[in-house]
């Protein structure tokens, strides 16, 4: 079975088909890579998948069940974890508190309203491995308005991660990153690969490269393209559209 | 309820839907343009129907008095603009309602001192007074007519302006990309000031006209203030159309609820009750009717293009 | 030790002391106005809860008070007299108009919520004013009031005092425990970012309809209170006007403050008392004060008196 599993996903707003009929599967120690020019309709999928937008037809299965009618907090309860584009993490608390706050999602009810959160033991410790995993460890009580662009993307990996997730959707992770910042977090998420399936959506070639087992060409709504690195990187079409549009 | 009867409640809630339409519209359009909340606006209501009292006092003319009064609300909403809101627009919500709530509760003071906290009352103009004969049955006076086919001819020109002109579209476009708008250099200041200008005037002219029918009292830009919020929640916010209808629907709801509620009700319930419960119900209907568009289309009925 | 116990221990003490310092003075009638500001407060650390912890600015909270008060009043009229059982009352009613407003009106957010807030407070008042039983728009005066088990120890002077102020140490309590708690930190989450929230696996709707009910129970608790000290109750408490009023303490006091709103209440009652006093149009100075406040002065009052906390703190 597995993971992650999308099928004929059907998206329309008004006349304009952003999403045909789309599927996808992505099994256990997989990368996925979602890649395509701008307006390909990318971010759209993600937040079909995530349950920001809801698809008009289509089934999304996460370990063989369906979330397709579940809400954004009810498909991360089942294990779906994401992280942003545009980073979004919770501006009055630190790094730890965000990820332990994360982390509080998946660790019982939250409706107490009792006890002190933010001495919660277990909470900190998940939160502080957490950082550790991602190298935020000596950046865990900074408050996030002080943390630079590229601790920022780490702090919204290590959000999702908190989570426990099953299964992980990266939007553009790379961006905005350096050099060192981009081969570093490169480095981690082909650490995180091989028990955490993932749907990466990226721009950044090199990264793809090194880290998707299979890559989708997402142009116009439509996947016109998948297989490995190479077979995609030697298909005619996809060079089409990417030349075309002068990326990568 | 005779047939006349019933028209004369649609004639008069058509008149409360266009006064509660000339207040919505520039309260719907400061904030699709501004992100303002302008909880003062109810004051510019008011300060339009004390000036129309105060001119006629001075000039004896019922329409240079309209004319001096629009005038002074425009004016008036300027300065309020130039002193305190234009520091507010990327303020919080929650400081815009604070300082309009002070500038609230000084200017209904100051009312009350220029004015005296008495309600005072002024007769329509004697060219406008009188009834006509609408139908065989029916006559209604001139005044309310003739403020109906005015609120009429506004809606028309706004229409007109922002569907258009310009300016008009420069307010669309402000009301759902205000970024771009400054961006492609056009003076957002000066936007800003003309949009809240024409609103200031237009709840000026609506406090112009109701003050013949209404009374004149300090705070009487309050309640209807609400209503209009209410009418643009139904409407949709930054909508002039969906203003438009709610403002109708609102006015013939209200008026017409308040007489027939107790009525309907006591058809079905005996007398006592209905008239316990029936002028509680009729208050609260268009609040039912806010929920309930709340519950179907969240975003009001026509709302504005773009309108998160 | 967390810095707001501490200035909370001072305030308290204070209050403890009052009722036998100020006859001392030979100043009674100052007792009950301490008691008008406690009920005050304790409304204003509930709307705090909102406002300051969950990002929701309602301008109807004065509702719940006229809702909570007229519980109490036609409890009593009705010839319920133990105020446990009014309590209970006042509880039920207000946690009942909660849920179906909050309801509806989370079903929105931001300015939409403010509007709305504002347009439910008006259908209580107007509701009020249309109890043509109990007084209309003119109110009713109370000739009996609640009991406790047939004393009636809390319907005056001391008694009443310390049963308020045991009111205002409660709520401050339990809104303390609250805000530390993980449900108060979902909130202050969703307050931050309620996509991320969201994102995170939280269903942001019920922790906010939750904290909506919360705080409309404990301003419901108020004006049973405040019909005990004021033996009348009008549609008045429901008005916007008072409703603006608390958002006006609950801002001085700066958001997320319990001692901020108590100190706030405390201002606006004594600025009220003094100017009110001075000058028969004091709203004149009082109106531009709150522009100025907004224009100006950030923060509030909490911001003048506590040093910088580490940010997230609340105080």
């Amino acid at each position: 079975m597995n993971t992650l599993e999308i099928r004929n996903l059907n998206k329309n707003f008004g006349a304009l088909a952003v999403s045909r009929d789309i599927s996808l599967s992505i099994g256990a120690g997989q990368c996925h890579a979602l890649i395509g020019p701008n307006g390909a309709g990318k971010t759209t999928l993600i937040h079909q998948i995530s349950g920001v937008l809801n698809a008009d037809s289509g089934e999304i299965m996460l370990e063989g069940q369906d979330i397709s009618h579940l809400s954004v907090s009810q498909r991360v309860q089942s294990g779906l974890g994401r992280t942003f584009q545009i980073t979004s993490v919770l501006p009055s608390f630190s790094a730890l508190e965000n990820t332990a706050i994360a982390a509080q999602a998946k660790a019982g009810s939250s409706m107490r309203f009792f006890g002190d959160a933010a001495s919660e033991t277990a909470l900190n410790a998940l939160a502080s491995e957490t950082l550790h995993r991602v190298g935020l460890a000596d950046r865990m009580d900074i408050p996030v308005a002080d943390l630079s662009h590229g601790e920022l993307r780490l702090l919204e990996l290590a959000i999702a991660l908190a989570a426990r997730p099953k299964f992980l959707l990266l939007d553009e992770p790379m961006a905005g990153l350096g050099r060192t910042e981009g081969a570093a977090l490169v480095q981690l998420l082909s650490e995180l690969r091989g028990t955490l399936p993932m749907l990466l959506v990226e721009h950044d070639m090199d990264a793809i490269f090194q880290l998707a087992d299979t890559v989708s060409v997402l142009v116009d709504g439509s996947i016109i393209a998948q297989g490995s690195p190479d077979e995609v990187r030697a298909n005619a079409a996809a060079r089409a559209a990417y030349l075309g549009e002068g990326a990568a | 309820m005779s047939m006349t009867l019933f028209l004369i409640l649609c004639l008069n809630g058509l008149q409360y839907g266009m006064l509660l339409f000339l207040i919505a519209a520039g309260l719907t359009l400061v904030f699709g343009v501004m992100g303002f909340i302008n909880l003062a606006h109810g004051v510019q209501y008011m300060v339009g129907a004390y000036m129309v009292y105060a001119y006629v006092a001075l000039t004896d003319s019922f329409v240079l008095a309209v004319v001096l009064s629009l005038g002074t609300a425009l004016l008036f909403g300027l300065l309020l603009e130039y002193l305190v809101f234009r520091h507010l627009y990327t303020r919080s919500h929650l400081d815009q309602v604070l300082a309009t709530f002070g500038i609230i509760i000084f200017l209904n003071e100051l009312a009350k001192v220029v004015f005296g906290p008495a309600t005072l009352s002024i007769a329509p103009p004697e060219f406008l007074s009188g009834s006509i004969q609408l139908t065989e049955t029916l006559r209604y006076p001139v005044y309310r007519f003739v403020t109906i086919v005015a609120g009429l001819a506004v809606a028309l020109g706004l229409y007109f302006i922002v569907s258009y002109t310009r300016i008009g579209m420069l307010i669309r476009a402000g009301a759902t990309t205000p970024d771009m708008v400054s961006a492609l250099g056009v003076n957002i200041q000066r936007l800003f000031m003309i949009v809240f200008g024409v609103g200031a005037m237009l709840a000026g002219f609506a406090g112009v006209i109701a003050a013949p029918i209404f009374a004149i009292e300090p705070g009487m830009g309050d309640n209807i203030l609400i209503v209009a919020f209410v009418v643009i929640i139904i409407g949709g916010i930054g909508s002039i159309g969906g203003a438009f209808v709610a403002a109708l629907l609102v006015g013939l709801i209200d008026t017409l609820g308040r007489s027939v509620a107790t009525m309907a009700l006591s058809v079905v319930f005996d007398a006592s009750f209905a008239n316990q419960i029936g002028p509680a119900l009729a208050s609260m209907l268009i609040y039912i009717l806010m929920a309930g568009i709340l519950i179907v289309k969240p975003k009001g009925l026509l709302p504005a293009k773009g309108v998160a | 030790m967390d810095r707001s116990l501490v200035v909370a221990a001072f305030i308290f003490a204070l209050l403890l002391a009052s009722p036998f310092l100020l006859p001392l003075i030979g100043e009674g009638y100052l007792l009950g106005l301490i008691i008008k500001a406690m009920l005050l407060a304790i409304a204003a650390i509930s709307l705090d809860l909102l406002i300051g912890h969950g990002g929701m600015v309602s301008l109807g909270h004065a509702g719940f008070v006229g809702v909570g008060a007229y519980s109490a009043a036609i409890g009593l009229e009705s010839g319920i007299e133990n105020i446990l059982v009014l309590l209970l009352i006042t509880l039920a009613v207000t946690g009942l108009v909660a849920l179906v407003t909050g309801v509806l009106a989370l079903r929105t957010s931001g300015v939409y919520f403010l509007m709305i807030t504002l347009a439910f407070g008006q259908m209580i008042y107007f509701t009020l004013t249309s109890l043509a039983a109990y007084g209309g728009d003119d109110g009713l005066t109370l000739w009996s009031l609640a009991t406790l088990f047939g004393s009636d120890v809390v319907q005056s002077g001391s008694g009443l005092y310390f049963v308020v102020l045991g009111t205002l140490f409660a709520t401050w309590w339990g809104v303390y425990r609250i805000t530390r708690s993980r449900f108060g930190r979902v909130l202050r989450a969703a307050r931050d970012n309620p996509e991320r929230a969201e994102v995170m696996g939280f269903s942001v709707t019920r922790y906010r309809l939750i904290a909506y009910l919360i705080a409309a129970m404990i301003a419901g608790v108020s004006g049973l209170l405040l019909v005990q000290h004021a033996e009348f109750v009008s549609p008045a408490l429901a008005a916007w006007q008072r409703s603006g009023d608390l958002i006006v303490v609950v801002v001085l006091g700066g958001l997320a403050s319990r001692n901020g709103a108590i100190l706030g209440a405390f201002f606006i009652v004594i600025v009220e008392e003094v100017l009110g006093s001075i000058l028969h149009e004091w709203r004149l100075i009082y109106g531009p004060l709150l522009v100025l406040m907004v224009l100006f002065a950030k923060g509030g009052i909490s911001d003048l008196l506590a040093a910088k906390t580490p940010r997230g703190q609340t105080s």
